[in-house]
C-alpha cells in the first residue's frame, strides 16, 4: 500500500508491547484494541497482525495490489472514487484503487486492517508505533505522504475467497463486499453515553469528599491537549489530595492521575510507564474502546464499579468480540 | 527475608500493586529487589509483567487468565512460601564516562555558581559519588537514581528545553539523571554519555537496570567520538 496523503495522524499498530514495562517502554498499540481485533478478523488475520491507526481525518492510500481490507472502529466517512464504502465490513478492492476519507461522521480513531497484515519490522515483539522514542511502525513516526507500506501474504483460504470473488467483479475500480458485522451489534460495544465506568484508585482517599463526588458525578470535557498519552480533561477542579506529588510507581492505560493544579489526565496508550501524581481512578479496560472514540470537545463523566463488575464486564466483551467472529465468513478459512 | 509487611492492593482489574515500605531507602528497595526476584524466579500463572519502583511492585495479569481473587491468591502465595535467603545475586556497577561542560554541559556553570564552588569542583563530586539506580521509568531506559550529593543540587530550569540531546547528563532538585532518549525536558545539563541507555535492537532494551550501581568518570571529546562511534547505533 502506498499514502498518498498522510491524514491527521496515521500510525501503524498493533495491539501492543508488552513485557517492557519495567525498562519504561510503554505497550503503546491500538487505542481502541476491539475494532482492531474485529478488523483483523475480517480479513482473515492473525489477532497479532498489525493495521493502520487513523485518527479524524483520514490517509489516502493506493493499493498496488488488490486486496481484502476492512475499516472498524469510528466512521471517517471512507470512499473508493466517490462511492461510500461500509465500515466494519470485509471489502474487496481492485489493484490501482484509491482509499480516502471525509468527515468523521462518529467517533475519532479508525483502523484499517488488509489482509496478510502490514508487515514492517517488529521491534521487542512488536510493530506498534512509540512516536516518543521512535520505534516501531514506519522508522518509529506517524506515516508521510510516499510511504510504501509491505503486506504480508494473506492466508492461503483468504487468497482462496479473493480469488473466487475476483471473477465477479465489474470493471475499474469496483469494490466487493464479502461479509460484514451489523452495525447494531457493534455499536452495542460502545454504548455508554459517554459514561465510562471506573475503579477507585490507589489515591482516591487523599481527595476531599467534594472532590470525590465531583469526579464521580460531574461532567469533564476532553480538552484539546489530549493525545495517545492521555487525555486531560476541563470541568471541576480536583485539588484538594494532601500530596501534589508521591514517589513514581507504575501506571497503566486508563489510570486517571491528577497534578497538582487539579486538572485529572487519563493516561492511554504511549504514557509514560511510572508517574508521580496522585491516582484517584482507573478505567475498567472494557471501556477503553470508549475513550479511544472520544475526540477533543467530547464530554466524559465517570461512573464508579467494583472490580468484580469491571471484571464481568471485560468477560462479557471478549465473549460478544468472540461470538461476532464466529458469525464471519472468513473466520472458517482462517487459521484457529 | 520477611515479607510479613507487604501489603496487596489492586489497580483497576489487570494489576495488583506491592508495597514493601512507605519511605524512599535502602530498606525498602532491598524489599523491591527481593520480590522482583521472585516474581522473575517464580512467575505466577496468568502474570503478564512487573514494574519494580521506589517502593512498589506493580504486577500486571491477563485478567482473562485469572480472576482478580485468583491472582491475588497466588501472588499471597507466592510471598508466604518465599525461601528465607535468595541467592546472592552481585549487583552490578555500571561506568558511564561523561564528557563534562562545554557543548555538551550549557548549564555546568550555573550549577557552580548556584552552590558557589568551581565547575571543576562540580564535575568531581559528581563524579565522585557512587549512585543507586532504584528503577527504570519516565522513558526507555530512563534510571531514577539516589545518592547525589547536596552540594551539587540545583533547581530545574525555569523553562524547559523543548529538546535535549540523547545521553545528556543533567541534575534537577536532589537528583541526577541521563536523558535515554530525545525529549523536552527542564534538568541543569552537565554534561554527555555517549553510551546508549536505550537500546531497542537488544533482548534487554534497557542499559540499567534496578539495583545496579553507576559511577561516572570524565573522558575528553576525542574519547567521547570514539565511544559514540563504537555504540552499534540503528
Amino acid at each position: 500500500m502506498r499514502l498518498l496523503e498522510s491524514g491527521l495522524l496515521t500510525t501503524v499498530q498493533d495491539l501492543g508491547r508488552f513485557g517492557y514495562q519495567k525498562h519504561g517502554v510503554t505497550p503503546s498499540g491500538a487505542m481502541d484494541p476491539v475494532a482492531l481485533r474485529l478488523a483483523n478478523s475480517l480479513v482473515g488475520n492473525d489477532r497479532r497482525a498489525a493495521g493502520l491507526e487513523m485518527t479524524l481525518r483520514g490517509p489516502a492510500i493506493e493499493f498496488r495490489h488488490d486486496a481484502l481490507i476492512a475499516i472498524c472502529g469510528a466512521d471517517l466517512s471512507p470512499e473508493i472514487a466517490d462511492m461510500p464504502l461500509p465500515t466494519w465490513c470485509a471489502i474487496l478492492v481492485q489493484r490501482g484503487s484509491v482509499l480516502e476519507f471525509g468527515d468523521a461522521r462518529w467517533g475519532c480513531r479508525a483502523y484499517l486492517a488488509i489482509s496478510g497484515g502490514i508487515a514492517v519490522p517488529e521491534i521487542m515483539g512488536s510493530r506498534a508505533t512509540y512516536r516518543h522514542a521512535r520505534i516501531g511502525g514506519v522508522e518509529g513516526r506517524a506515516l508521510q505522504a510516499g510511504d510504501d507500506l509491505p503486506v504480508g501474504r494473506a492466508d492461503e483460504r483468504v487468497l482462496d475467497v479473493m480469488r473466487d470473488a475476483a471473477s465477479n467483479l465489474g470493471p475499474f475500480p469496483f469494490v466487493l463486499s464479502i461479509h460484514r458485522f451489523a452495525l447494531g451489534d457493534v455499536m452495542e460495544l460502545y454504548e455508554r453515553d459517554c459514561r465510562v465506568r471506573v475503579m477507585r484508585g490507589p489515591h482516591f482517599d487523599t481527595f476531599d469528599e467534594r472532590d470525590r463526588d465531583a469526579f464521580l458525578n460531574e461532567a469533564f470535557e476532553v480538552s484539546s491537549r489530549s493525545d495517545r498519552m492521555g487525555y486531560r480533561l476541563t470541568g471541576p477542579i480536583l485539588d484538594s489530595s494532601e500530596r501534589d506529588e508521591l514517589v513514581s510507581s507504575a501506571v497503566l492505560t486508563g489510570t486517571v492521575q491528577v497534578p497538582g493544579g487539579g486538572e485529572p489526565i487519563v493516561l492511554m496508550a504511549d504514557r509514560q510507564t511510572t508517574g508521580g501524581y496522585p491516582m484517584i481512578g482507573q478505567v475498567a479496560a472494557a471501556d477503553l474502546p470508549v475513550l479511544a472514540q472520544l475526540k477533543p470537545g467530547d464530554q466524559i463523566s465517570f461512573e464508579e464499579i467494583t472490580i468484580e463488575r469491571a471484571q464481568s464486564a471485560l468477560r462479557a466483551q471478549w465473549d460478544r468480540v468472540q461470538a461476532l467472529k464466529e458469525g464471519v465468513g472468513v473466520h472458517a478459512a482462517s487459521r484457529p | 527475608m520477611s515479607f510479613e509487611g507487604v501489603r496487596l492492593s489492586f489497580l483497576g482489574e489487570t494489576a495488583f500493586v506491592l508495597t514493601v515500605g512507605s519511605d524512599v531507602g535502602f530498606d525498602a528497595h532491598e524489599k523491591v529487589k527481593a520480590v522482583s526476584y521472585l516474581l522473575e524466579s517464580a512467575p505466577p500463572n496468568a502474570m503478564v509483567e512487573y514494574v519494580p519502583a521506589f517502593t512498589t511492585v506493580t504486577v500486571i495479569y491477563d485478567p482473562m487468565a485469572a480472576t482478580h481473587e485468583e491472582f491475588a491468591d497466588r501472588l499471597q502465595r507466592l510471598l508466604e512460601n518465599a525461601p528465607e535467603a535468595r541467592p546472592a545475586v552481585e549487583a552490578r556497577l555500571v561506568e558511564i564516562p561523561v564528557c563534562y561542560g562545554e557543548a555538551f554541559g550549557p548549564d555546568l556553570d550555573f550549577v557552580a555558581s548556584h552552590n558557589t564552588i568551581t565547575p571543576d569542583e562540580v564535575i568531581a563530586i559528581h563524579a565522585d559519588s557512587e549512585y543507586l539506580v532504584y528503577m527504570i521509568g519516565f522513558a526507555p531506559g530512563f534510571p531514577y537514581m539516589g545518592g547525589m550529593s547536596e552540594r551539587i543540587a540545583v533547581p530545574r530550569r525555569d523553562s524547559p528545553r523543548q529538546r535535549v540531546p540523547v545521553g545528556s547528563v543533567g541534575i534537577a532538585g536532589k537528583q541526577t539523571g541521563i536523558y535515554s532518549i530525545e525529549t523536552p525536558g527542564g534538568w541543569q545539563l552537565i554534561g554527555r554519555t555517549p553510551l546508549r541507555l536505550f537500546r531497542p535492537d537488544e533482548d534487554e532494551p534497557s542499559l540499567l537496570r534496578t539495583g545496579d550501581h553507576v559511577r561516572f568518570h570524565g573522558i575528553d571529546h576525542k574519547q567521547y567520538d570514539e565511544l559514540f562511534k563504537g555504540e552499534a547505533r540503528a
